[in-house]
C-alpha cells in the first residue's frame, strides 16, 4: 500500500486486466442502477437514510449491543470470543482448531471457510497453514484466487481481475481440466474439488454480513451455497465478525437485505440468506456441534472516537463503491496493495493500519464523489479522505515521534508554503504569474505546452507529469484582473480567443 | 442587484475570456458586478491536499474581499471553486466568530448557472451559439451543490445550439487537483474514458461550469489530435449573434 502510484502505473499497462475491469464494474453498475430503479430512487434514498441511522444509533451505543449479542448468543449455545488485534483472532481460531480436533486423531485438518473479509484482514489463511492446518477456500472467486497464490482484488467479487481465459488456464494447472474448458467445466471442476474438502473438514470458518443483538444470530449472504457448506457440514463452525456488524433487531435486515445486494451486485437478494442462531439443540438435528463467534476489533474502536471517522465502521462491505470508482475501474483491488481496496479501502485502511503504512491512500482519488453516491449508508468517503489527508499531512510535518515513519513529503510541503506565501498576497501573486508567463515561453508553442521532458521537465516536475499525456493551455496574455482594470478592452471574448491561437 | 464576481484563479490566469463572459452575461441579465483583484485562490488545492491552515488563509481572504464588496452575492464560474466556499465553515471549527462569517458568504454564494437559473429566474437570456455541443457534469458542482438542471435549461435555450447528451457525462474526466500530477497516468487514464465518450458524439464542443475539467479534457483532447473544442458555459451564453 506504501507502493500504490507504481502499482497503478504497472495496472495501467496490463491491457488484459483493465478490460476485465471495465467489463466487470460497467455490468455491475449497470444492474445496480437498474435494481436502485426498481425499487425507485426516492424509495431507495430513504432505505438508505433508514440504513445509516440505524448504524449511526449503533454505534453510538455499541458497548450496549455487543454486549447484548454476546449474552443471547451464549444463551443459545453460541461460544463468543473477543480479540483485540489481529494476531490475538488468528491466535484464538488456532486454538479453537486444535480444541475440535482433540481426542480425535483421525480427523482431518482440512478447514473449509468461506469468502471472509475479515480473515484476510487478520491473515488467518497464512497463520493456519503455519499451524500445520489445510485452509481451503470454498467461495468460488477466493478459491480461484487461492488457487493462483493472490489475494482478492474486489470486497464481494475477489476474482473481478480474472478473465475466463486466465482461469481457464489456471485450472488446467492446478486442477486438470483441459485447457480450453467453458465455464460450466470448470465450475464442475470446482465443485468436484470442493465437494471432497466439505466432506473431509472437521471445521467450517466464515464471516458474518450482521450480528443481531435481539436475538444473538447471525447472517450469512452469499450466492454460491459454499458458505452454507462451510457453516453446516463440519462439526465445528467459527465466525469471524469486526465489531461493526451487530444490528439492533431482527426487523433491522429488512433494511440491510434490501439494500446490500443491489448496491453490490445488483441483485434483488442474495441467493443463500443463511441465519444462524446457536449450534444444533439436539443431536439428531444437523449442522455443527459447536458454534465460535469471534468479535474483532484490530483499530476499529479508535474510529469511534470522532463522528467523522466513525462512520467509516457503517460500511456495509457492498463493494458498490468499488465499481462505481474511476481510479478502481482503471487499475483494480491489487494496486492499494490493502486487503480493502477501492474507496472504502484507502478510508478504512489508514485507520486499521496506521497512517505510516497507508499514507499514500488517501490520495489515491479524484475526490469526484461517485462513491458517496452509490454508498447504501450515505458514508461520505470524499469527506473522509480529505480528513486523512489533513492527517497524514499533520503527521508529515510533526516532530519525528515514537511512531516517527510518515512520510515526510518535504518538497509537497515547501511547494504549498510558498504557493500560500503567493497567492495570500494578491500583489505576489500579481508578480509570480508574470513571472510564470514570461517562463512559459520556453515551452509554448501555437498557444499550448505540448510535452516538456529533459532538464526542464527535471525542473518542474508538475509540468512533466501534466504533458506526459496531456497538452496544457499556458496562462493567457492578460490576466482577467488586468482586463477588469483596462475597462475589458484587453481582452473580449473573441478577440482574446484569435489571441491565443484558438480557431 | 450587485453581484461580486470571484473569477477563481484559473479563470484569472489560464482562461481570462470566461470571466469576461460571466461580467457580459450578467450585465445583460441586469447585475451590477464587482471585482476585486484583492481576491486570489480560494485555497482549494490546499485544502483538498490536506493543508487546512493554508486554505483557511485564503478562505479568509475571500470572506472580506466579500464584505468589503458590499454585493448581495458571490457568483463563481465554476463548481468546485464554489463548493470550496460551501465548504469554508469547516475551515474554522475553533474560530465562531470567523465560522459565522464563513457561512454567511457560503449562504450568498452561487455557481454561474445556479446563480443565474436559480436566484435570478432567468433561463432564456438572449445567447447564440452555432454548435453541436455536449456537457459534462463536474463532480463537485454536480455532487457538493446539486448542480444538473441548470445548465441543460440554459443551453437547451440558447439559439442555434444543439445539445448532444452524452454516455456517463456525470463520470470523472479525473483531473482531482493536485490527483492530476500526482498520479498522472491514472489521471490521464480517466481522461481517456471521457475523451472517448466525447469524440463518439461528433460533437463540436464539450462544455463544463469549471475550467478545471475543460483543461484535463482539452489537454487530452489535443494530445489525441481531436478538433473538439472545450468551451465554458459563461462563454455560451455570452455568445452573440454573428
Amino acid at each position: 500500500m506504501e507502493r500504490f502510484g507504481e502499482n497503478a502505473v504497472a495496472a495501467l499497462g496490463d491491457a488484459t486486466l483493465r478490460g476485465a475491469l471495465r467489463h466487470a464494474t460497467d455490468l455491475f453498475g449497470e444492474r445496480r442502477r437498474a435494481a436502485v430503479a426498481d425499487v425507485g430512487a426516492v424509495e431507495f434514498d430513504a432505505l438508505r437514510d433508514r440504513a445509516r441511522a440505524i448504524k449511526d444509533h449503533t454505534l453510538e451505543r455499541l458497548d450496549h449491543y455487543l454486549e447484548q449479542f454476546a449474552e443471547r448468543a451464549t444463551a443459545r449455545g453460541v461460544r463468543v470470543h473477543w480479540a483485540r488485534d489481529a494476531e490475538e483472532c488468528c491466535a484464538i481460531v488456532a486454538a479453537l482448531c486444535e480444541g475440535a480436533l482433540q481426542g480425535r486423531p483421525e480427523a482431518s485438518r482440512t478447514i473449509v471457510k468461506s469468502k471472509s473479509m475479515t480473515s484476510e484482514e487478520v491473515r488467518l489463511g497464512e497463520h493456519l497453514e503455519r499451524a500445520g492446518f489445510t485452509s481451503v477456500e470454498t467461495d468460488l472467486g477466493e478459491w480461484i484466487v487461492q488457487l493462483a497464490g493472490e489475494a482478492p482484488s474486489h470486497i464481494i467479487v475477489p476474482a473481478i481481475h480474472k478473465t475466463k481465459a486466465q482461469i481457464a488456464e489456471l485450472f488446467a494447472e492446478r486442477v486438470g481440466t483441459a485447457p480450453d474448458a467453458d465455464e460450466q467445466a470448470l465450475t464442475a471442476a470446482a465443485r468436484r474439488v470442493l465437494r471432497e474438502r466439505f466432506a473431509e473438514a472437521g471445521i467450517g470458518i466464515s464471516g458474518v454480513n450482521f450480528a443481531i443483538a435481539e436475538t444473538g444470530s447471525f447472517l450469512v449472504l452469499e450466492n454460491e451455497g459454499n458458505a452454507r457448506l462451510s457453516i453446516t457440514a463440519p462439526r465445528v463452525h467459527i465466525a469471524l465478525m469486526g465489531i461493526e456488524k451487530v444490528v439492533p433487531r431482527l426487523a433491522d435486515l429488512d433494511v440491510f437485505l434490501k439494500l446490500l445486494p443491489r448496491s453490490g451486485t445488483g441483485q434483488h437478494l442474495t441467493t443463500y440468506q443463511t441465519l444462524i442462531t446457536g449450534p444444533k439443540s439436539d443431536p439428531a438435528m444437523e449442522g455443527p456441534d459447536e458454534v465460535h463467534v469471534v468479535v474483532l476489533d484490530n483499530g476499529r474502536s479508535r474510529m469511534l472516537e470522532q463522528a467523522v471517522t466513525r462512520q467509516s465502521l457503517a460500511c456495509i462491505r457492498c463493494g458498490a463503491c468499488l465499481n462505481a470508482c474511476p481510479v478502481y475501474q482503471q487499475v483494480g483491488g491489487h494496486a492499494y496493495g490493502s486487503v480493502y481496496p477501492g474507496p472504502i479501502g484507502a478510508v478504512i485502511t489508514p485507520q486499521l493500519a496506521g497512517l505510516e503504512r497507508g499514507a499514500q491512500l488517501p490520495f489515491a482519488s479524484s475526490l469526484c464523489g461517485a462513491c458517496r453516491d452509490v454508498c447504501p449508508v450515505r458514508i461520505d468517503i470524499p469527506g473522509l479522505l480529505l480528513h486523512l489527508r489533513g492527517e497524514v499531512v499533520g503527521a508529515a510535518s510533526a516532530p519525528r515521534g515514537p511512531r516517527g515513519t510518515v512520510p515526510r513529503r518535504r518538497g509537497e510541503r515547501l511547494a504549498f508554503w510558498l504557493w500560500s506565501f503567493v497567492v495570500r498576497s494578491p500583489w505576489r501573486y500579481a508578480v509570480a504569474t508574470r513571472l510564470v508567463r514570461l517562463g512559459q515561453r520556453l515551452f509554448a508553442r501555437g498557444g499550448r505546452i505540448g510535452r516538456v521532458g529533459g532538464l526542464l521537465g527535471w525542473l518542474a516536475p508538475p509540468l512533466a507529469a501534466w504533458t506526459e499525456g496531456r497538452d496544457l493551455r499556458p496562462l493567457a496574455r492578460h490576466a482577467f484582473r488586468d482586463c477588469w482594470r483596462a475597462g475589458m478592452a484587453l481582452c473580449g471574448t473573441r478577440t482574446a480567443r484569435t489571441e491565443e491561437g484558438e480557431p | 442587484m450587485r453581484v461580486a464576481l470571484f473569477v477563481t484563479c484559473l479563470v484569472d490566469q489560464v482562461w481570462p475570456t470566461v470571466g469576461v463572459a460571466a461580467v457580459q452575461v450578467l450585465r445583460r441579465l441586469g447585475c451590477e458586478v464587482t471585482f476585486d483583484p484583492g481576491a486570489t485562490c480560494c485555497g482549494q488545492p490546499a485544502y483538498n491536499t490536506g493543508y487546512r491552515g493554508h486554505a483557511a488563509r485564503q478562505a479568509r481572504q475571500w470572506i472580506a474581499s466579500f464584505e468589503r464588496s458590499g454585493a448581495d452575492w458571490a457568483v463563481l464560474p465554476s463548481g468546485s471553486c464554489a463548493a470550496m466556499v460551501h465548504h469554508f465553515p469547516r475551515l474554522f471549527d475553533a474560530e465562531p466568530a470567523w465560522r459565522e462569517r464563513a457561512e454567511r458568504l457560503a449562504e450568498r454564494s452561487r455557481e454561474l448557472c445556479q446563480f443565474v437559473v436559480g436566484v435570478l429566474g432567468r433561463d432564456a437570456i438572449g445567447a447564440h451559439f452555432a454548435a453541436r455541443v455536449t456537457w459534462h457534469d463536474a463532480c463537485h458542482g454536480l455532487r457538493e451543490l446539486g448542480i444538473r438542471d441548470e445548465p441543460r435549461r440554459l443551453l437547451s435555450k440558447v439559439r442555434a445550439l444543439e445539445l448532444v447528451e452524452m454516455p456517463e457525462a456525470d463520470s470523472c474526466c479525473g483531473f482531482g487537483g493536485t490527483f492530476a500530477v500526482k498520479h498522472a497516468e491514472l489521471s490521464t487514464a480517466i481522461a481517456d474514458r471521457k475523451c472517448e465518450a466525447i469524440a463518439a458524439l461528433g460533437v463540436d464542443c464539450v462544455a463544463a461550469a469549471d475550467v478545471s475539467c475543460l483543461m484535463q479534457i482539452e489537454g487530452r483532447l489535443r494530445r489525441l489530435g481531436s478538433a473538439v473544442r472545450a468551451v465554458h458555459v459563461a462563454e455560451i451564453l455570452a455568445g452573440d449573434a454573428p
